[in-house]
């Protein structure tokens, strides 16, 4: 078991590694990012006083390895636009979004595990058909406009919830359901298929003829089963919750790290937006890890090889 | 004695694409307490389908009634589903399965899964349990019981496995056993041992055994009554006395005339002249497997083959037996280039294996395996299947491949229609059959068969091995045959190799290895074979 989250590990660091070479390049060489900063209309004197200025004039390999020297002692560079540490302005927001992506989580947890599994064990019934016309909804409807219906319905006609904000819990209400609501499909389908084929298999036909019925066969032999390939789609599901923290904190006006990349993107400033990518991608891939680690602590398959 | 089971006129239907089937027709059977019947017929007959519905197992697509259905007096029907588990199913009738590898759930442990129903329905405690458990272990033959207990269905054999199955469905104490095939992955010796406990129970706490089964010698020496069954049918049925050795139904003799026997003379007269021309010799090969169990132990060695030396001779059947884990299927993968001895010499018609090119040995030597479900790429036509060895040899010409084909499927008897099918439109025979087409295609010399028939129905198991025995006499073929089962040894095969432990323990003519063995272990081997007798 050891063995396996150590190679696991050393893994996902080299992945990690990986993207924030990616991060860096896409940046930098994609675009000129002393145009960037100095705007379209500036002239070319502008453009080179702030390559000067921001050190762009070096060679892409010092600087990748400038940045990277950074990181490994913590230090993200400073924002262009705010004038602070970058890991500072980043600290400051993650409380938000990690509020938001955790309760966005478990909006899809609570909604579409139940539904797949109620959707399994009466397959073809109108349980059935209901949860496929919720996953097909779910998967239509775009979050900005699902967002804004929400907050016409439940903040606007029926005044239950703010508007937007984040300052009490009940502002991550709406926001929750509707980031949650987009990783419903995905999530119900899967418990759906993998319960269906476990309750195909033959060992839940033995625990049948050792008299296990109903929820206690389900408890006993089949979940954990079926939860194994739920676990991975979730924890891929959770890093697209921080990506996709963009456009629901946009709407809602929560102030955390979606925001912030979306202001420093469009005020060009790099070492924010470099940043930001290099967290998202260490919350994927932390996440495939951890999934990986709980599945191992499941299936004995997997940890006893 | 008092009636346990009473099924009067079951009949099951199932829902299909092309209106319901009628897989299970009118049947009607009787067991008193202690009791033994075994139900015979082969795969689509409906002896499985019938047991199912017993335990309310069915898939949901099918559909039962009978006019009567009554366990102990008791009217099953009647029974509302929560109570039949609760009641019924695990401690009063009791199910083992013919599907080792996958009726044991893979993340829990063993010791879990054996003492859970006992512990759940508080018939035990979980020491008790434990204690039961680790006890009925020991009794199926699972070696350190005690230290299984915590390990998990994938880190065991097939066997094992089976064995596990058999316990656990013994923990609840059933009075009626219902056994699907129990012992078809099991080595003669182990069968023999489940058998003996089965009979035991029996015997001791009256319990009922259905015993459900192809071998029709399992059945013959463990059973007092037999129900033949055919197409859904019960055809014949009476005391295993009467139905096999003097069976009234047209079914049952041509089911009896394919069992492979024992007893009687040996299948195969000694050749006129003795055969000298070696096709594959073996010198003291040794194969050795390096394992450990964890990161920090060392590593440790396993023998496979420990100086195994033997020649098969052109046209001769040569068979290879020995139980589970004697390294019979290892030297086979030697011998057909899928596995590197780790020293030892390896000669085809008079040359080293490894001057040979891969491609040309083909030429020399083919395979055909257990399973002909898996061995044949489902996506494949037969057309490619059998051409696919002479594709790998360089032989790309269409025309000339497909004229091989024909000529193999004809060998084979395959009709010619079929030759655009895929495997999935066949028979489990006409699989098998695929699989020789497949390995004759490029002219071998010889053929190395790994266990050919056991995954098959007994008339097809003869027809594959007439077919094979054909072959060999019309191509001079040379056969090597890997199995397990003594009697098939005895009708079909010219020499024995007996294995155990990666070496070799006896060697000689068939009539006299199976007449007069001279090593303690063949004699067992041949002690526990099931034989086609009365108890």
């Amino acid at each position: 078991m050891l063995r396996y989250i150590f190679l696991r590990g050393c893994l996902a660091i080299l992945v990690a590694f990986t993207v924030s070479l990616a991060a860096f390049l896409l940046l930098n060489v994609a675009s000129d990012p002393a145009q960037a900063i100095a705007g379209e209309d500036a002239t070319a004197d502008v453009v080179e006083t702030i390559r000067a200025r921001y050190g762009l004039d070096r060679p892409l390999t010092v600087r990748y390895f400038d940045w990277l020297g950074g990181v490994l002692q913590g230090d993200f560079g400073e924002s262009y636009y705010w004038h602070k540490p970058v890991a500072a302005l980043v600290a400051d927001r993650l409380d938000e979004t990690l509020t938001l992506a955790l309760s966005a989580l478990a909006v899809t947890i609570v909604i579409a595990i139940p539904l797949g599994a109620l959707a399994a064990l009466n397959p073809n019934s109108w349980i059935d058909r209901f949860a496929l016309g919720v996953a097909v909804s779910a998967q239509a409807v775009p979050n900005f406009w699902l967002g804004l219906i929400m907050i016409i319905v439940f903040a606007v006609m029926i005044p239950i919830f703010p508007v937007s904000g984040d300052s009490t819990w009940r502002h991550f209400v709406l926001p929750a359901f509707v980031l949650g609501s987009s990783s419903v499909p995905a999530v119900m389908r899967l418990t759906r298929t993998g319960l269906i084929e476990v309750m195909g298999a033959d060992y839940i036909r033995t625990a049948r003829s050792k008299g296990f019925r109903g929820w206690q066969l389900l408890r006993r032999h089949a979940l954990r089963n079926a939860i194994l390939p739920v676990i991975s789609v979730l924890a891929v599901q959770l890093g697209q919750k921080f990506g996709g923290s963009v456009i629901t904190e946009s709407i809602f006006a929560i102030n955390g790290l979606g925001r912030l990349a979306l202001e420093s993107i469009l005020g060009a400033d790099i070492p924010t937006v470099q940043m930001l990518i290099f967290v998202f991608a260490i919350v994927f891939v932390a996440m495939n890890l951890l999934a990986d680690i709980l599945n191992a602590a499941i299936d004995p398959r997997i940890r006893i090889g | 004695m008092k009636t346990l089971l009473d099924i009067d006129h079951l009949n099951i239907f199932l829902r299909s694409p092309d209106g319901p089937l009628h897989v299970v027709r009118d049947v009607t059977l009787a067991l008193d307490r202690g009791e033994a019947l075994g139900i015979v017929g082969e795969s689509g007959s409906g002896k499985s389908m019938t047991a199912l519905a017993l335990m309310r197992l069915l898939p949901r697509s099918a559909k039962c009634s009978a006019i009567r259905l009554s366990f102990d007096g008791q009217d099953l029907p009647a029974l509302e589903d929560g109570v039949f588990s609760r009641t019924i199913a695990g401690p009063r009738i009791g199910m083992i399965f013919q599907e080792p590898m996958t009726s044991l759930n893979p993340v829990y442990t063993i010791g879990r899964q054996m003492t859970e129903a006992a512990v759940a329905r508080g018939l035990l405690s979980s020491a008790a349990a434990r204690k039961k458990a680790i006890d009925l272990l020991d009794r199926v033959g699972i070696p350190d019981p005690e230290g299984r207990m915590n390990q998990y269905a994938h880190q065991m054999s097939g066997g094992q496995r089976q064995r596990v199955m058999i316990a656990m469905t013994l923990m609840l104490d059933p009075d009626l056993l219902i056994a699907d095939e129990p012992t078809t992955a099991l080595d003669v010796t182990v069968q023999a041992q489940i058998l003996d406990l089965l009979d035991d129970l029996r015997r001791e706490r009256q319990m009922g055994l259905i015993l459900i089964s192809h071998d029709l010698a399992v059945v013959a020496q463990r059973t007092d009554r037999v129900a033949v069954m055919y197409g859904g049918e019960i055809v014949e049925q009476g005391t295993a006395r009467d139905v096999l050795f003097d069976p009234r139904h047209d079914y049952t003799r041509r089911l009896l005339a394919a069992v492979p026997r024992l007893d009687g003379a040996p299948g195969r007269p000694a050749p006129t002249l003795p055969r000298t021309d070696e096709v594959i010799v073996a010198r003291d090969i040794t194969r050795v497997y390096m394992t450990r169990k964890g990161l920090f132990e060392p590593k440790r060695e396993i023998r496979a083959l420990d100086g195994v030396s033997l020649s098969v001779k052109r046209g001769e059947t040569l068979a290879l037996i020995g139980e589970s884990g004697s390294g019979k299927s290892t030297l086979a993968r030697i011998l057909l280039g899928l596995d590197q001895a780790t020293s030892g010499d390896i000669l085809m018609t008079g040359r080293p294996i490894h001057d040979i090119p891969t491609a040309e040995r083909a030429a020399f030597v083919q395979p055909v395996f257990q399973d002909p479900y898996t061995s044949l790429n489902p996506r494949r036509r037969l057309s490619e299947i059998i051409a696919r060895p002479l594709v790998l040899r360089g032989e790309r010409d269409r025309v000339a491949n497909l004229e091989a084909v024909r000529e193999a499927m004809e060998r084979v008897r395959l009709p010619e229609r079929l030759i655009h099918t895929y495997p999935s439109q066949l028979s489990g025979g006409q699989r098998q059959r695929v699989a020789i087409a497949r390995a004759l295609v490029t002219g071998p010399e010889a053929l190395i068969c790994d266990e050919p028939t056991s995954a098959l129905d007994v008339s097809v198991q003869a027809q594959i091995l007439d077919l094979l025995d054909d072959l060999r006499e019309r191509m001079n073929l040379t056969l090597l045959l890997v199995t397990h089962d003594m009697a098939v040894v005895h009708q079909t095969a010219d020499r024995v190799v007996v294995m155990r432990g990666g070496r070799i323990v006896e060697e000689g003519t068939a009539a006299a290895v199976l007449s007069r063995p001279t090593s303690d272990y063949t004699a067992r081997l041949l002690a526990a074979a099931p034989r086609f007798e009365i108890a």
